[in-house]
């Protein structure tokens, strides 16, 4: 946006196919994650659950559990009466009255062994008062029974808008143009509804911390953590702790998907450690803890669409009513997220959107890769597929006829840059990898095959002041450790800052190593590792140490050389005259301040020093959801074939294809990874994947066997992915990020190949067998 | 109770309960921590180890049933500070991005390999069907699998 960097770096090893620097650890089985840390003298903490949905605590029991021999701790809510949350803290450490869903903690305990902590478990006894439950977002709208009836007495962010007399926890309002008279213009209006249930991010590693509080008041935290310094931060507020006396430590993370974003179970056993001072304490959820700690909201929507007779569209009204479960938390942000975003990347001059996030008895939905796009764009797309079809126009045309271009402006005002994103590059680029339009033949007899395509953006969602920062030290040999906070999940940062560092210093990435683990106390601050927002927020700060390092050095060597620091140039292993490179001066000479032949010694230790936010951001208008909320957009196209059983209705993905304009591609091995990884990840909410509760809200999918995740088998014959490269000006290397936005229109893209084998039109995720049979059916 | 088993060469002896699994003992006792606990359901093969040549979810082994056995857990892949054809193809195909579950692919396809030196595709999903990978989308777990096999002289 207002930096204007037009590519002033040489790229030499940006945009090339690195090999990860995580790779030995990782093969070799010594990468370490929080569940592998021990300590001597180590506790292990387990977690008393609720078995009902919804209800109030009358009494807890310890008295059994306490005389077990190898217990040390139990604490119950009634220790730790403190909310945590990252934008509306609503969500105890420990419940302390009442219960909101099943598998909610309402006691911890600390013993010897895990054994005996899970049996100690078992002995404490809880009576509850049962409430009735609410599982549908919309029934809970009515109020009917409240879930957070103190929800008003919240602390919360001012961008959102409560409404405790409805469950509501936020309220988004856009509000542009005037979409009445819009309507007025259609020529034709088309409405629907759509819906998709919880999904579970499933990382191949459980959430897991340990904790340690000393007799100085210091608290250590080992986190299977996204976000160590929010984690602090939100650990800090709850327990009423300065920051400083907190020191969170994220050794590698098992995948997190947003699932490990802000602050999760870490306070349980932070209060367990309270309680016994200078003993480590381990808690490792299992997987069914896992689930149950934390899914992607569901949602319902109802989109309106009008449109004149040549495609283009004139209005929208859009409902989201998200199932936020029974704390939203970091779920407000997603709601917020859904709800400005709408409708994807497509010019809509009269729009009205109202997204609702919902308590319900369910689990509580967080933050989740796509962030409320993976949701918003099933909506939308699926209801753009279905007006192409009224006008009798391909829906790819209905999209690049509509595609947001330089010069107008989106949901928010936000006026489209040269350099801002190119979906209609990205949408072409897909239709002809897809080959849209051209049939392939079917495997068999009674089977058919179709194609369908969909658009998607997202910009990062977060805080108008999340600040990043990142510091690079020289060693002796003019060899560099370069320090920055985000956390490696799995994504590959670790290697793409190393190939932005050696660009921006003008040294082979040979020579840079990047500190790990992340570590709160020894590191600089980092917001967090969310958003797909490191290489554009992490890129600045780089950029801007890496300078700030340069001058150092170029000062030291101008004094040495008697020439101005402007014309001289660092490369490799020199500090030289420009256009006289012969006039040079070693690194390793400069970097520890320069020694003179006598003896006598000028400058000293360099250290570059970079930091960043984006200052561009402003608040929403709480009435109209204009302003200034997204600083940099990802765009991008998804394609999908599939073929479909007509017996049994069963799906196959034969092909998925994904574009995106994510500018510079820093390293397209890791990038690749993120695309294929999305892609499949997105695959398996479209086909089988969604959290069941039965009538009573017992959830059912507690497991990989009741919940399952895509396997080996399933995945497409062909994948294929591309990228458009819109150098984005707000990012000293023209990059952005792309982490989330593969497994954001995948669902759509599948739902609309799905139309163009049958004429079918599916508005509720997942796509399963049965729903398509039935479809068949009702169409025959 | 007392068993005995040799584990990457090495002959142990543990102390271990009637109730405890292999990979807890592997883990916990041994702190052999490559192999990992995804699930305790034999559900996502991410603790695999190979168990008298076959590949088991260690989650699902009772520690008496080790005794006596030949165990092989990624921490025994390499040798002299060289790493195994296998770990150097999950390395040359990127075949990994968190790496939580990479312990127990690669365990998984060296028992396949040991047994099926040049396998199909279709072979190579059957054999790696029980472990679950989050982040790969598993195309290039196939690459790796195939890539390791050329490298150890089965694929022409």
């Amino acid at each position: 946006m207002n930096y204007k960097y037009q590519s002033p770096i040489k790229f030499k090893y940006v945009g090339k196919p690195m090999k990860r620097v995580d790779a030995i650890e990782k093969v070799t089985g010594s990468a370490k994650f929080v569940t592998d840390m021990f300590f001597p003298n180590m506790l292990y903490a387990a977690v008393k659950r609720s078995p009902i949905p919804h209800g109030l605590i009358k009494k807890i029991d310890i008295s059994k559990a306490k005389a077990l021999p190898g217990v040390r701790a139990i604490v119950t809510g009634k220790d730790v009466p403190y909310r945590q949350g990252i934008y509306l803290v609503d969500r105890p450490i420990i419940t302390m009255d009442r219960v909101r869903y099943v598998g909610e903690p309402v006691a911890a305990v600390a013993a010897d062994t895990l054994e005996i902590a899970r049996q100690a478990v078992e002995l404490i006894e809880v009576e509850y008062e049962e409430l009735p439950v609410v599982q549908d977002p919309r029934e809970s709208m009515k109020g009917e029974v409240l879930i957070h009836p103190d929800l008003a007495n919240y602390e919360r962010l001012p961008i959102y808008n409560i409404e405790p007399e409805k469950n509501v926890f936020h309220h988004h309002k856009t509000r542009k143009g005037d979409v009445e008279k819009g309507f007025k213009e259609a020529d034709l209006i088309v409405e629907g509804d759509y819906s998709l249930p919880q999904i579970y991010h499933a990382p191949l590693e459980p959430h897991a911390a340990i904790a340690y509080w000393d007799l100085n008041g210091k608290l250590t935290v080992w986190s299977s953590a996204q976000s160590p310094f929010t984690l602090r931060n939100l650990i800090a507020y709850a327990f009423k702790i300065p920051r400083h006396k907190v020191r969170v430590i994220a050794p590698y993370v098992g995948g997190g998907f947003g699932g490990k974003a802000g602050i999760n179970m870490e306070g349980i056993v932070i209060a367990l450690a309270e309680k016994i001072k200078n003993r480590h304490i381990k808690l490792v959820y299992t997987r069914e803890e896992d689930i149950s700690a934390v899914v992607r909201q569901g949602m319902y929507a109802h989109i309106k669409t009008g449109v004149k007779k040549d495609g283009t569209i004139v209005a929208m009204e859009a409902t989201l009513i998200f199932d936020g479960g029974a704390y939203a938390e970091y779920g407000t942000n997603v709601v917020r997220a859904a709800g400005y975003t709408l409708p994807g990347g497509y010019y809509v001059p009269n729009l009205k959107t109202d997204s609702y996030g919902v308590y319900t008895n369910h689990f509580l939905g967080g933050a989740f890769r796509g962030f409320g796009h993976g949701e918003l764009h099933w909506a939308t797309e699926r209801n753009l597929d279905e007006v192409a079809q009224k006008l009798g126009m391909d829906p790819l045309e209905l999209r690049l006829k509509n595609v947001l271009k330089p010069g107008l402006t989106n949901s928010m005002g936000q006026k489209i840059h040269h350099d801002t994103g190119d979906m209609e590059a990205c949408l072409k680029k897909a239709a002809e990898l897809i080959e849209y339009g051209k049939k392939s033949k079917p495997s068999g007899p009674r089977k058919v095959r179709g194609k369908g395509i969909a658009g998607l953006v997202k910009a990062p969602a977060m805080p108008t002041n999340a600040g990043s920062s990142v510091i690079i030290k020289f060693t002796e040999d003019a060899t560099v450790t370069l320090q920055a906070s985000i956390q490696e999940i799995g994504q590959g940062f670790n290697t793409a800052i190393i190939q932005m560092a050696a660009d921006a210093l003008h040294i082979p990435p040979d020579k840079i190593h990047f500190v790990t683990p992340n570590d709160t106390d020894l590191n600089p601050y980092e917001w967090q590792t969310v958003a797909s927002r490191a290489l554009w927020t992490v890129g600045n700060a780089l950029y801007r140490a890496a300078e700030d390092a340069l001058d150092q050095i170029k000062n030291i060597a101008s004094q040495v050389l008697g020439v101005a620091p402007h014309n001289l140039e660092v490369e490799d292993d020199k500090v030289f005259v420009k256009y006289r490179p012969e006039i040079y001066l070693l690194l390793k000479d400069v970097v520890m301040g320069y020694t003179y032949p006598d003896g006598h010694a000028i400058g000293g230790p360099v250290i570059g020093r970079g930091s960043f936010v984006p200052e561009m951001l402003t608040n929403l208008d709480l009435e109209t959801g204009q302003g200034n909320a997204a600083a940099e957009w990802t765009f991008g196209a998804e394609a999908a074939e599939v073929e479909i059983d007509f017996d049994t209705g069963e799906i196959t993905i034969i092909q998925l294809v994904g574009v995106f304009d994510a500018g510079t591609i820093i390293n397209p091995i890791t990038a690749g990874g993120q695309v294929v990884g999305g892609m499949i990840q997105g695959m398996g909410p479209a086909l089988f994947e969604g959290i069941k509760y039965d009538e009573k809200c017992n959830p059912l999918t507690v497991s990989f066997t009741d919940y399952k995740i895509p396997t080996i088998a399933d995945i497409p014959e062909k994948i294929k992915y591309d990228f458009v490269e819109t150098f984005e000006e707000s990012s000293p290397f023209g990059a952005k990020g792309v982490g989330e936005h593969p497994m954001i229109s995948v669902p759509p893209a599948i739902a609309s190949a799905i139309y163009d084998a049958l004429g079918i039109n599916l508005r509720d995720l997942p796509l399963t067998p049965d729903k398509i049979l039935k479809a068949i059916e009702n169409k025959k | 109770m007392k068993i005995k088993f040799i584990v990457n060469n090495e002959n142990v002896e543990v102390e271990v309960k009637p109730n405890e699994t292999l990979l807890d003992v592997l883990r916990e006792k041994l702190f052999l921590t490559g192999a990992k606990e995804g699930c305790g359901n034999g559900e996502c093969g991410a603790c695999t180890v190979i168990l008298n040549g076959k590949p088991v979810n260690s989650c699902l082994v009772l520690a008496p049933e080790a005794d006596g056995a030949v165990i092989e857990t990624v921490e025994g892949l390499s040798k002299n500070n060289k790493l195994h054809p296998i770990q150097e193809a999950f390395i040359e195909a990127t075949a990994f991005q968190c790496g939580f579950c990479t312990p127990g692919f690669i365990m998984s396809t060296k028992a396949m390999l040991e047994k099926i030196p040049n396998p199909s595709n279709e072979v190579i999903i059957e054999r790696l069907s029980g472990n679950l990978c989050r982040c790969t989308g598993y195309a290039v777990i196939i690459d790796a699998v195939k890539l390791a096999a050329q490298k150890m002289g089965g694929a022409k």
